[in-house]
């Protein structure tokens, strides 16, 4: 497949793998290192094609992975699940939602229980499709469970001002977004995570441009790398990152320049600013609260809030105690070292959200990395007790 | 003169005695109360379009032992329902995969499948005109297998107790003696083939229902695989057989593995996968590997055979892109994985839902 089967090419990846390997040994033997170098993969893109195409088991011992927070299912709160059942569950309404939002278990159920007891709650692939159901049901009213990164907030933000421009006011915004940059801040800050680089985000920053990451290598000294999602993509990205590394050096670099450019893409950028505003706060599965990560609607665009219109309950509530999503979130634990893993939390009965979307790090451990966990017995839990 | 020779009531008689006709447009309640109403529909939709196969003077269909003992020494039965929505989609309908899949699920026992029953649900409502073309449909793809549906069913049911159509067909077949097909036979060095393109029926079904809004004409695999399990075993002492349906590839190894206790290494570059499917995949975050089919089969056979079973199958016209796509293991057993071309392996699990889209 054209664009597809060049970022593939097995050879290709071997020379990136023989080319890492000898980066990471001679970088380790100058600075006289034992502990693996950790670079985290912001997004879960990233770590669906690690899992996928088993990067993981290619790269030496030396480099570890770690799976960042970039998986805007898996840092749902539970509390937003349980709003968006509510909303879901009011009369005449159709909920319309991503489809990998449908299994991220609420404090109760799930969006795909609340459907199968009656809600009517339906896929669509884009906004652009919640708004066309709104127009062909012009006596429902149609919310649209908005969710993601800077990525899918441009199509979020086009579809409110055309329902707007329209006039179709029976379309309404449960908005879920999030920015990707105040929580990277977040892990940073977080004292027991000694990271030494970064494989950024590519389709985040195809919108907001390099420059927002400048202060990771201005006050943390960590290099930035924005990375595509097809495996030599990842691979390129992680020679960049090394030979930052070997150079002592610390830049925001672009290694998916066929789609990424310096300034993103500002007239995304005008649309989101001109729909959405920062919330003060906004509450992370795991993470908890972080300042400044979610967009709400702006005044002008409140007659489409679903937040205005219904009386969610808008409850914070904690994660499951057996739950580890937040350590594995932010980097701290590997999945299989989560208590519940593979045991009371798997894919048919997710108790966190990591282990809903295949984006999510848990779930990418369970369904294809559980072969390289099992050939190495030393890591994990067992090596720490 | 006798009343019953009267021209009159010999006139009448006559006409009690022709085969009904459906003048309604649509199913309606009494299509299936039992009364006159009934019978037209059977005489004129089900038994006109399926032939005089269909048994319709007794409530069981009968056949002489004996005779169905000349083709082997076993009987395989199996039972299936359609409820697949939209009832017509690109490659295929409703019909046709009731037909098949009964068929498959014979076939892949080495059976010889003879005969079929067809349970109708109908909705009130359902235009003539559609359930003629599925029971035409039924009637070609019964032809084409050789088998002939004998007895059947049908019921309506009110409006929004059931989606337009639903199908159910039971089958028999005989399997002759000394075919033995099972998981139990795999053998940790045996070779896994299918018979073509993965994918085809799950990726034509999503996109018919419009519901993704992507516009693709994939027809569906849905196919008879009698013919082609005949040839094979005419050729190749096959050892185990089943069909790829819901869940895909990825659900069908592992049955297979989990069953056998051996275990099997899939080469991903070696799956074969249309570029429409592919590239459909690609948008939408679903893989091949999971996506359902309705006419591919999977087969474990002796390493040494393997390239003989993979020229039988090129050879017919269901198994042109048949490829050899996995290679079994003694360990670990039980369990799947995937070489990915990039020197790495990993688990190839089955799906445990449905294969939701990604959102980016």
């Amino acid at each position: 497949m054209k664009y597809v089967d060049e970022f593939r090419d097995p050879a290709v990846g071997r020379k990136l793998t023989d080319q890492i390997a000898r980066l990471t040994e001679a970088y380790m033997k100058r600075e006289k290192r034992t502990r693996p170098l950790k670079l985290m993969e912001v997004c879960g893109g990233h770590t669906h094609a690690i899992f996928k195409f088993g990067l993981d088991e290619v790269l030496p011992d030396a480099i570890e992975l770690v799976h960042g927070p970039g998986c805007p299912v898996c840092v749902l709160p539970v509390g937003r699940v349980d709003d968006a059942i509510y909303i879901a569950t009011q009369p005449n309404v159709i909920f319309t939602t991503f489809g990998d939002a449908l299994r991220v278990p609420g404090s109760k159920l799930s969006l795909l229980q609340a459907k199968a007891q009656g809600a009517d709650i339906r896929t669509v692939y884009s906004p652009v499709d919640a708004l066309a159901i709104a127009r062909e049901n012009p006596e429902r009213d149609v919310v649209f469970f908005g969710l993601g990164f800077e990525t899918t907030v441009p199509s979020t933000a086009l579809t409110v001002k055309q329902a707007k421009a329209e006039g179709v006011d029976n379309f309404f915004l449960f908005s879920n977004h999030i920015t990707i940059v105040p929580t990277i801040k977040a892990i940073l800050d977080s004292p027991d995570l000694q990271l030494d680089g970064f494989l950024g985000p590519g389709h985040v920053t195809m919108i907001i441009g390099m420059r927002p990451y400048q202060f990771i290598c201005d006050t943390y000294q960590k290099p930035f790398v924005v990375s595509g999602f097809e495996p030599l993509d990842v691979l390129q990205s992680i020679v960049m990152v090394l030979h930052q590394l070997d150079e002592r050096r610390c830049a925001v670099e672009n290694q998916y320049r066929r789609l990424v450019r310096d300034d993103g893409n500002p007239v995304a950028l005008e649309a989101v600013t001109d729909v959405f505003q920062l919330r003060p706060f906004f509450e992370w599965r795991g993470l908890g609260s972080i300042d400044h990560s979610g967009l709400e609607l702006k005044e002008a665009y409140a007659a489409f809030d679903a937040e205005k219109k219904y009386a969610i309950p808008a409850l914070s509530i904690a994660d499951p105690k057996a739950c580890q999503c937040g350590e594995v979130l932010k980097g701290k634990l590997k999945p299989w070292e989560c208590k519940v893993f593979g045991t009371a939390c798997t894919p048919e009965t997710p108790i966190g959200s990591c282990m809903v979307s295949s984006e999510g790090a848990c779930a990418a451990y369970y369904n294809h990395g559980r072969l390289t966990t099992l050939r190495r017995p030393t890591t994990g839990r067992e090596a720490t007790t | 003169m006798k009343d019953h020779e009267h021209p009159l009531f010999v006139r009448v008689e006559k006409w009690r005695r022709r085969a009904g006709r459906v003048r309604d447009d649509v199913v309606v309640a009494a299509h299936g109360g039992g009364g006159k109403a009934m019978r037209d529909l059977i005489d004129d939709l089900v038994v006109r379009e399926l032939g005089e196969a269909v048994q319709v003077d007794e409530d069981q269909a009968r056949f002489e032992v004996s005779k169905l003992a000349q083709d082997g020494d076993r009987l395989a039965f199996t039972t299936d329902g359609y409820v697949v929505s939209p009832i017509l989609f690109p490659g295929g309908d409703i019909g046709r995969l009731a037909v098949n899949g009964t068929v498959n699920d014979l076939a892949v026992s080495g059976a010889k499948p003879h005969y079929l029953s067809c349970g109708l649900i109908l909705e009130e409502g359902l235009p003539i005109a559609e359930l003629r073309r599925v029971m035409k449909s039924m009637a070609e793809a019964c032809a084409e297998a050789g088998v002939s549906i004998v007895t059947g069913d049908t019921k309506v049911v009110p409006r929004g107790a059931a989606d337009k159509i639903f199908i159910t067909t039971a089958g028999v077949g005989i399997i002759p003696a000394g075919i033995e097909v099972g998981a139990q036979r795999i053998r940790s060095d045996d070779v896994i083939l299918i018979n073509g393109y993965l994918g085809d029926h799950g990726a034509a079904i999503l996109a018919a229902r419009g519901e993704l809004r992507l516009e693709t004409d994939i027809p569906s695999d849905c196919a008879p695989l009698n013919g082609l399990v005949e040839a094979l075993l005419a050729e190749v002492d096959v050892h185990a057989m089943r069909d790829v349906t819901r869940g895909g590839l990825a659900a069908c190894l592992n049955e297979l593995a989990l069953s056998s206790e051996v275990g099997m290494v899939v080469e991903e570059r070696a799956l074969p996968v249309r570029r429409e499917v592919a590239g459909f995949c690609e948008i939408l975050g679903l893989d091949p590997v999971h996506l359902a089919n309705e006419g591919k089969l999977v087969v474990a056979v002796p390493a040494a055979q393997a390239e003989r079973a993979l020229e039988v199958m090129r050879a017919h016209r269901y198994g042109e892109q048949a490829a050899i796509v996995a290679r079994c293991r003694a360990e670990p057993p039980g369990v799947v994985t995937l070489n990915t071309g990039f020197g790495s392996e990993r688990i190839l699990d089955m799906l445990v839902g449905e294969q939701l889209p990604r959102i980016c």
